[in-house]
């Protein structure tokens, strides 16, 4: 009887992930699958604990169980609660990181109650019957710990804690871990006694996950995530194989299945492959020393006063924000400065790169926090159409979204990259704090072209100032 | 349940990858169900299996919670802006 409704408990938690998953992907119903989502897991988890039988025994060690449960909801709430829009792909990450750790460390229990088990019966029939869950261990804790330790370092780059960092022959050195680690696996699962071997798959996944992660630049961040979080995904889907649970199964191919396809829309909104992503080292030590390397040519700069006059008398006006604009947390001057140069007569739009920020639609939510109305958000094709009728392109904070190179330089490590053709307009307004190259650490050839002009200082700051000026116009 | 996942995500605007990576994100925290699991399993004298299981427990309830909460909170902003785009 228990056992049924556990099962109907997990047919309600599988149901309502693919509902919640599907609503997630259209606007107006996105809010709602997410709590649909959280429901069907809470139903899942309650009827577990409560229902649960192996044997004809139900689980024991509420307290610890509800402990966890606890400690887990207190700070996972308050952790994203607390966090700011800015910070939000880190967060994304770290948690990502937490579910994958949560694979690899089930994976470690259960192969020590399979060892427990061996030192007792060792028999040739009982090795032969237990050795597929063993390999479904093994690939959990390989998917695991890799997720795990690779969004730990994805984490720490996204919040600058942790630098790029690669060497001559990390490739293959990568791949000679990842190797190594997958022999140690198969030989574990024809000779599961050589416990020992689990430990050594579990630091070799580690270090694999950190390493591959490491040479890649900031830029590529969010594939990675997407990539890590597909990764989690199957380490789930590997616990259902382990107990036999159809909503951990749903939830986990799920969530692999649909981590793999986003990876892979968004390897195409910056027009790179995936292969491409993962070996090219973009923004590494190479393409930095390039850059420097190049002769930087005059920029100049533009006052307040000049840039507030020429918006008020532009017809057109399109807004490029990127990442300084979510740092500097200016997206409600964002939007003050853009009702002021609507009440001049200005038409004021704003052009969103697939992958300004550091995630898809980062900008999106930025700017929809601030109340800008979805219809002045322009994906890519739309802006560049409109960038030809412009008068002035107002840059805030984003850099290599509009770097002309990706164009027309083959060398560059960004060339293919589809980017907001702001060149087009008649005026260019840059906001950035400084000449400093933006997060794929090269130079931009835009800043230097005679329709640009530099206009300087934290974006929160220049905005309001500038929103002063345009009132005084 | 392969092709399913990728039905789901098939025609998504790019605004909705962040929340969308998000939710899948809080999705796969189903993995602390096998936490649960494992912690309800452990003998009390198995302390290796009862510490690893706590650990596993409080790591996957923090990708479930945080997952969902932080989900939500994007698409919070979402809702805001489409009321004012309906009372325009």
């Amino acid at each position: 009887m228990g056992l049924n409704l556990l099962t109907i408990c997990y047919l309600i938690g599988s149901v309502t992930f693919i509902l919640g998953l599907k609503m997630l992907s259209n606007p107006v119903t996105a809010r709602k699958g997410n709590l649909i989502a959280a429901s069907g897991m809470l139903v899942a988890i309650i009827g577990t604990i409560f229902l649960y039988e192996e044997n004809g025994t139900r689980l024991g060690n509420y307290i610890w169980i509800f402990g966890g449960l606890l400690i887990g909801s207190v700070i996972g709430t308050l952790a994203a609660r607390k966090v700011k829009m800015t910070a939000m792909p880190e967060m994304v990450s770290l948690f990502n990181g937490m579910g994958g750790a949560c694979a690899a460390l089930i994976s470690l229990v259960e192969f020590n109650h399979i060892s427990k088990e061996l030192a007792i019966n060792n028999s040739i029939e009982y090795i032969s019957s237990i050795q597929p869950t063993v390999l479904i261990i093994v690939l959990g804790l390989i998917i695991g710990s890799v997720s795990f330790a690779g969004s730990m370092i994805a984490w720490g780059k996204l919040n600058g804690k942790v630098k790029d960092f690669s060497f001559t022959g990390q490739n293959i050195l990568n791949l000679l871990l990842l190797a190594v680690a997958l022999a140690a696996g198969v030989y574990l699962v024809i000779h599961p006694e050589n416990n020992f071997l689990l430990y050594g798959i579990l630091v070799l996944s580690l270090i694999y996950g950190v390493l591959f992660v490491m040479p890649i630049g900031g830029a590529d961040m969010p594939v990675v995530i997407s990539l890590l979080n597909s990764f989690t995904g199957v380490a789930a889907a590997c616990g259902g194989f382990l107990y036999d649970n159809k909503v951990m199964l749903t939830g986990g191919i799920l969530v692999g299945a649909a981590g793999t396809l986003l990876t892979i829309l968004m390897c195409k909104a910056m027009n790179r492959s995936l292969v491409n992503v993962l070996v090219g080292s973009f923004g590494g030590n190479n393409s930095s020393s390039a850059a420097g390397s190049k002769d930087q040519g005059h920029y100049k700069e533009i006052s307040l006063n000049d840039a507030a006059t020429i918006m008020s008398y532009a017809n057109k006006v399109i807004i490029v924000p990127g990442y300084g604009l979510a740092v500097a947390q200016a997206q409600h001057s964002c939007h003050e400065l853009e009702k002021a140069l609507n009440e001049k007569g200005v038409e004021v739009k704003y052009a969103i790169h697939p992958v300004a920020g550091r995630m898809p639609g980062h900008m999106n939510v930025l700017l929809a926090e601030a109340d800008v109305s979805y219809e002045k958000l322009q994906e890519m094709e739309q802006a560049n159409d409109e960038f030809k009728t412009t008068d002035v392109v107002l840059i805030l904070g984003a850099n290599d979204v509009v770097n002309p190179a990706a164009k027309n330089d083959t060398s560059s490590p960004i060339y293919g990259m589809p980017i907001l053709e702001v060149e087009l307009a008649k005026n260019i307004i840059v906001n950035k704090r400084s000449m400093k190259p933006g997060y794929a650490g090269i130079e931009n050839d835009l800043f230097f072209q005679p329709k640009t002009s530099m206009l300087f200082g934290d974006a929160k700051k220049v905005l309001q100032d500038l929103l002063g000026e345009i009132k005084n116009v | 349940m392969i092709f399913v996942g990728i039905e789901v995500i098939g025609r998504v605007p790019s605004v909705l990858h962040t929340p969308l990576m998000s939710g899948a994100n809080a999705i796969h925290g189903v993995v602390v169900i096998g936490a649960i699991i494992v912690m309800g399993k452990a003998e009390s004298d198995n302390y290796l299996a009862l510490i690893l299981g706590f650990l596993a427990v409080i790591l996957g309830t923090l990708n479930v919670v945080g997952g969902f909460v932080v989900t939500d909170r994007m698409l919070e902003m979402f809702k805001t802006k489409k009321k004012n785009t309906n009372t325009n």
